[in-house]
């Protein structure tokens, strides 16, 4: 029914990148995550599914705390990487970000060029000591996101000027070049044709050797192909939450179930 | 008659509408598809008669007195035989107020006949409009009303009229501001006729005494724009240098740090901020900051003029704050989040987003602030007059006083004046100067703001 998974799914013996306890989150009076608990392992790609409107955004933006920028955003529960409170008054939400980086649901390059667009990171975190280093890290970055021959010439032109795939690439490279040990991906193939998507995909894959990655994605068949571990989000709960292989071909939960086999959505 | 010709317009018009209104209901009724709903009818009857009508008697106002005035000269052209034109002038006015009502001595005969002339005459022209309005607004309304027909296009015609207004409107900025500069061009002409260009142009004193009567002395007269317009420059960048720091900083504290609550409060502080009028901030000037500023030099052993320039600048500055926080803050706000977003979530500090991002993004809004705000301190009259110097001094000494631009067309063309003399005119000179140099800011504002635009969306 599905494509089969690339790699194998027996992941439990890696060690938690993140754990959430509890999470809640509120916009204002209404809650958007009621009481969500979820490991994410290292080395592995986590995708998160759910209809519409379930919150996983919202939860993903909990993750590097980029629901700090929202006023009216409140957290509580208990999120540790690596066993320390994300949320703790001494943690730096810049150096967090650092190392969590994230890829936008809608694409937003900074009016800048594409080189400066992917060397946005390296540069604010001095990643690259001469202009070669700075050079290799973008061309790189590029590589991996599928951009490269397409961008190779126009580097110095505006990143607003790609078209709307090819600045969702860009986003991509943009994150990666910073070398994040976390990378949480807000349905970054929801604007790319299938060849570009089969290249982000291959991208996902290769980064799960170094770093862990949370894909958001409404493609059952992408959570399938890429994905280690899934979990089903609906009305601001977490639903279910396993292997990848368990979830798509034996859920517990009907909900689960339906949502899989296109019910609700 | 003026209003009875307007009342009876407006009657006309509405009497129109509805009769359009009517005919083509009718129409409908009695199974044809209109091309255009019935109110387009009415409507386009409403506005055939309203505005051609409504043209023809501002015309009219306008050109009946030159007619009366006309017909009566030649009434008494006998009497008015060689005459010059002031002479001619008075006793017209004597004339119309013999006809008012207000009659000084014993006027003779015939100025009385004129009079009664003018009184019958200006009755006469009211009817006269009376019954052109009437007609010709009759006339447009039959006109109108026979157009009715299931396939006349109203909703057309009466976009037409409409659009053809808004082009109206549109023109008149246009024409009025050839009218000023063709004006001030006119008068410069007249000026450069008395005093040389380059003097004007070149010259570093400004002693505009001329003169008046034969018999007075006074000095020659210095036209040289310079002093002057270097005064102008020390209060600018005086006001410039209060300004652009503090309103940029206030607009971006508000916009990125402040909690809802204090930027709720402090907003509309900065629009009441807007809303003092020059002259209170000229009292301000002169009486609070002016003072406190010479105590403070004295008390430091600086010697500090009494007009110092350092007072008109920077409470001109103050003015200016709202103006260049107001257009930070709508070029900051306009920035999208997911710009921020993008930024902060590669690990920027607020302050990495702000420079590498934000303001990038956000500065042809913020330069087109300040160069507008450039401008209206070029430009600004109140406070400098009550607060700036009189003299012409070649300084760029903030502590001296200075005059500007604003202030000098001011002293030129107060009191007693005729329109003849370099005094007056030089007035317009520099008005034609300050002109040629907002102009110049405005474009470069535009040209920066067009070149920037559209750099994220
Ligand atoms: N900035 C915000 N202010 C108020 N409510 C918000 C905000 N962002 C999200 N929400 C609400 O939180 C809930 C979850 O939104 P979220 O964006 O996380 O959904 P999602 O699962 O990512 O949906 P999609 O698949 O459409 O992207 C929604 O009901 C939404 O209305
Ligand atoms: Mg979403």
């Amino acid at each position: 029914m599905y494509d089969a998974p690339k790699l194998e799914r027996n992941v439990d013996d890696r060690t938690i990148k993140f754990s959430a306890r509890n999470v809640h989150v509120f916009y204002g009076e209404t809650e958007a995550i009621k009481g969500v608990d979820v490991d994410i392992l290292d080395n592995t790609v986590t995708a998160f599914i759910g209809p519409s409107g379930c919150g996983k955004s919202t939860f993903l933006r909990c993750l590097n705390r980029m629901n700090d920028t929202i006023d009216i955003c409140r957290v509580t529960g208990d999120i540790r990487l690596d066993g320390h409170d994300i949320y703790d008054r001494s943690v730096d939400p810049v150096q967090l970000r650092a190392k969590v980086g994230m890829v936008f649901q809608k694409p937003n390059p900074f009016p800048k060029s594409i080189y400066d667009n992917v060397a946005y990171g390296p540069r604010i975190h001095g990643l690259a000591r001469t202009r070669a280093d700075l050079d290799a890290i973008v061309e790189q970055s590029l590589r991996r996101a599928a951009l490269w021959d397409e961008a190779k010439d126009r580097l110095d032109q505006p990143g607003t000027g790609l078209s709307g795939g090819q600045q969702q690439r860009l986003c991509i490279a943009r994150a990666v070049a910073t070398s994040p040990e976390v990378l949480l991906m807000d349905e970054p193939c929801s604007a790319l044709d299938p060849i570009a998507t089969a290249q982000v995909e291959e991208l996902i894959d290769e980064l799960r050797q170094d770093y862990s990655v949370v894909i958001v994605t409404h493609s059952m068949q992408q959570a399938a192909r890429v994905s280690q571990k899934t979990a089903f989000f609906h009305l601001g709960h977490l639903v279910e939450f396993g292997d990848t292989g368990q979830i798509f071909t034996n859920p517990h939960d009907e909900r689960t179930e339906s949502y899989i086999t296109g019910r609700i959505g | 008659m003026t209003t009875a010709a307007f009342l009876c317009l407006f009657a006309l018009a509405i009497i129109g509408y509805v009769w359009n209104r009517q005919a083509a209901t009718a129409i409908r009724r009695d199974g044809a598809r209109l091309h255009s709903l019935v109110g387009f009818h009415g409507a386009f009857s409403l506005l055939m008669v309203l505005v051609p009508v409504l043209v023809v008697i501002l015309l009219w106002l306008v050109l009946q007195g030159h007619v009366i005035d006309s017909i009566l000269k030649s009434g008494i052209a006998a009497r008015l035989e060689g005459l010059g034109t002031g002479e001619v002038q008075l006793i017209i006015a004597e004339i119309k107020s013999i006809a008012g009502g207000t009659i000084f001595g014993t006027p003779e005969d015939w100025k009385l006949a004129a009079a009664d002339r003018y009184l019958a005459l200006n009755v006469r022209s009211g009817q006269l409009m009376l019954v052109v309005v009437t007609a010709l607004a009759l006339g447009l309304m039959l006109f109108s009303r026979r157009k009715v027909a299931a396939d006349f296009r109203a909703r057309h015609g009466v976009e037409h009229i409409i659009s053809g207004l808004m082009i109206f409107c549109s023109v008149v900025a246009i024409f009025v501001t050839i009218g000023i500069v063709a004006s001030l061009m006119f008068e410069t002409g007249k000026f450069f006729a008395k005093v040389p260009v380059t003097e004007f142009l070149f010259g570093t004193n400004w002693e505009p005494q001329i003169p008046l009567r034969e018999d007075q002395v006074a000095a020659e007269g210095a036209f040289g724009w310079l002093p002057v317009m270097l005064g102008t420059l020390v209060i600018t960048v005086i006001a410039l240098v209060v300004a652009v720091p503090v309103g940029l900083m206030s607009a971006i504290y508000l916009n990125e740090f402040a909690p809802r609550r204090f930027r709720a409060v402090a907003k509309p502080f900065l629009e009441i901020l807007a809303g003092v009028p020059t002259v209170v901030y000229g009292f301000f000037a002169i009486l609070v900051v002016a003072p406190a500023m010479r105590g403070f030099g004295q008390s430091i052993g600086l010697d500090v003029s009494p007009n110092i320039a350092l007072a008109a600048g920077s409470v001109m500055g103050i003015m200016l704050i709202p103006f260049i926080s107001s257009f930070a803050d709508d070029a900051l706000s306009a920035v999208p989040q997911s710009l921020r977003d993008g930024a902060l979530g590669l690990g920027a500090t607020r302050a990495e987003m702000m420079t590498s991002v934000l303001f990038p993004a956000a500065i042809p809004g913020i330069v087109g602030g300040i160069l507008l705000a450039v401008s209206r301190a070029i430009g600004e009259t109140m406070i400098v007059v009550m607060a700036a110097g009189l003299i012409a001094k070649m300084t760029i000494n903030p502590l001296d006083s200075v005059t500007t631009v604003t202030v000098q067309i001011v002293t030129l063309l107060i009191g007693d004046t005729s329109f003849d003399n370099p005094k007056t005119l030089a007035a317009f000179a520099l008005g034609m100067m300050l002109f040629l140099v907002t102009l110049i800011i405005n474009v470069f504002a535009l040209r920066i703001v067009r070149k920037y635009r559209e750099a994220y969306d």
